[in-house]
């Protein structure tokens, strides 16, 4: 299977990839996926608190190319952000900007799932309710 | 100079050698004969050849060249030679032995059986990729009439240990099928010794064409016969009718004589190169061979990086280096190799496996930048990887609860 462009210059050049310090209030953690199904994604979202602007954004991902170049683009979109705008983020679009093929649509939807859930962690270590969002489009 | 992109990928197929293309060429615009044409002299011309031919492939293997029936391939082999016989020897019983590691084309030619009436035991393998003779002995019944085990296995290369399974399944008065599609043209296979009664075997792994392989069926001690899968004009001694497919034949014959001839000293040099891939990998941390490393073909070696992906793994070098992986991230299920999962390995360092496949054009050079890349993805991968940075702050990766998918 040949890869887009798009998936190869993000696997050779990963944007953003590194480590958020977890334990800071201002930082939500994602950690989707499982080492068996051959993909794992970690990624995390500093949040400026007094504009809910996401601030920076980092990834770390044990996966294929495709997996990599999702987590990769998810984070560029995700800086400059405000949390509510984040939410938004549909594994669609990563596919789109992507030209993932079907098989690896599950790449994007875990990247999805990352950001929801670093969202949530963030909102939880803020006092805030988690939010409730409905399955993604697999 | 290097030339690029290099082939590790032998035990998927393999190049035709020049010398057997040089072979064939006649046979398809000249000599084009129909082989069982027995009144004009197109047909004996095409009759001799593959009666050379058949000699060729038979002296590689020990055996008369009677006792070769050619197909298209193993594929075929492995059902003519199982279905056949549970046809042919179904008033002596319906039960067959195989093992969990078989090639696909055993597995499920077996599991087609067991719908029609058979009784199958799939033996477990060791974890290094063996079956255990007492499990063997154990599962033989009254009804056993086959035990299917592979001569050496397709992605870690283990070699099973052919002279006891025979033995057993004599004793027992049940034939030995093996499928030595990995094994013939790249180890010594002699169906006498080894005590083989029926054989798959194919060209396309020793440097010969696609589309042609044979089926070894012993004439003597015992005489074994196979029931045809397709029906027609009887060639091949009634066992595969076909008009005979004249140049892939001539082919898989000069393929055959090379083999057998070159074999100790390509043996030689590949298994060094191999050896030197190997050894180069493993001072990566936590980098694991896969198979019995004392009983294993000697151009294969099949190892898991601990914590980066195989197919991610690949991206890094795939436009360079061509070879396999155990991990399926492409196919729909996400189910990594079966055969590693067999050995015991977690489904973890079962999808961050690479098969590393050698072969008789490989060199010292393609094997150095081989090391260097491999070396550097993984290097970089985990650099990336969240399970690498949990392993090194110390974190039991078990013990997470993942959400699966």
């Amino acid at each position: 299977m040949a890869y887009s462009d798009k998936v190869i210059d993000h696997y050779s050049n990963p944007k953003n990839v590194g480590t958020l310090d977890k334990a800071s209030k201002s930082v939500g953690t994602g950690l989707v996926g499982a080492p068996e199904c051959g993909d794992v994604m970690r990624l995390q979202i500093e949040v400026d608190q007094a504009t809910g602007l996401i601030t920076d954004a980092k990834f770390k991902t044990f996966g294929c190319g495709s997996a990599i170049a999702s987590s990769s683009l998810a984070t560029e979109w995700l800086k400059g952000k405000t949390i509510d705008e984040a939410v938004k983020i549909d594994n669609m679009d990563l596919v789109e900007e992507l030209n993932l093929p079907p098989v690896k649509i599950h790449c994007s939807v875990l990247a999805e799932d990352a950001i929801k859930a670093a969202i949530n962690d963030f909102r939880s270590k803020n006092g805030l309710e988690e939010l409730v969002f409905e399955q993604s489009h697999v | 100079m290097l030339k690029l992109p290099i082939y590790l990928d032998h035990n998927s197929t393999t190049p035709m050698d020049p010398r057997v293309l040089e072979v064939m060429l006649p046979y398809f615009v000249e000599n084009f004969g129909n082989a069982a044409s027995r009144n004009h002299s197109f047909g004996w011309q095409a009759e001799e050849a593959v009666d050379y031919a058949r000699e060729q492939i038979a002296q590689l293997i020990g055996a008369d060249p009677k006792e070769i029936i050619i197909t298209s391939g193993a594929t075929e082999g492995d059902n003519l030679g199982i279905k056949g016989v549970f046809e042919m020897y179904a008033t002596k019983g319906n039960h067959i032995i195989t093992c969990t590691t078989e090639h696909k084309a055993v597995l499920d030619t077996c599991k087609h059986l067991e719908k029609l009436g058979a009784e199958v035991t799939y033996l477990e393998v060791q974890p290094d990729g063996l079956i255990d003779l007492k499990q063997l002995e154990a599962a033989m019944r009254p009804t056993t009439i086959l035990v299917a085990i592979m001569y050496a296995n397709n992605e870690i290369g283990v070699i099973q240990p052919v002279k006891e399974i025979s033995a057993i399944a004599k004793k027992h008065g049940a034939l030995f099928f093996t499928d030595a599609v990995q094994a013939v043209g790249k180890i010594p296979v002699d169906v006498n010794t080894d005590g083989i009664d029926i054989m798959a075997f194919t060209a396309h792994k020793m440097y010969g064409p696609k589309g042609v392989g044979a089926l070894y069926v012993r004439r003597k001690n015992p005489r074994v016969k196979v029931t045809a899968q397709m029906d027609g004009g009887g060639h091949e001694r009634g066992m595969r009718s076909g008009t005979l497919n004249v140049p892939g034949i001539v082919g898989f014959g000069k393929a055959a004589e090379v083999a057998r001839l070159d074999m100790a000293a390509d043996t030689e040099r590949i298994s060094k190169l191999r050896d030197k891939l190997e050894n180069a990998l493993k001072q990566i941390d936590e980098t694991y061979v896969n198979g019995n490393p004392a009983h294993r073909l000697p151009h294969v070696s099949n190892i898991s990086f601990k914590y980066v992906e195989g197919e991610g793994l690949m991206m890094g070098f795939n436009k360079d280096i061509a070879l396999s992986s155990g991990s399926a991230c492409t196919s729909a299920s996400l189910e990594p190799s079966y055969v590693l999962k067999a050995l015991g390995l977690g489904d973890d360092l079962a999808h961050s496996s690479l098969r590393f496949g050698l072969g008789r054009n490989t060199t010292e050079e393609q094997i150095d930048f081989t090391i260097k890349a491999v070396t550097d993805t993984v290097l970089k991968l985990r650099e990336m990887s969240p399970l690498w940075e949990m392993f090194k702050d110390g974190v039991d990766i078990d013990a997470i609860q993942w959400a699966h998918h």
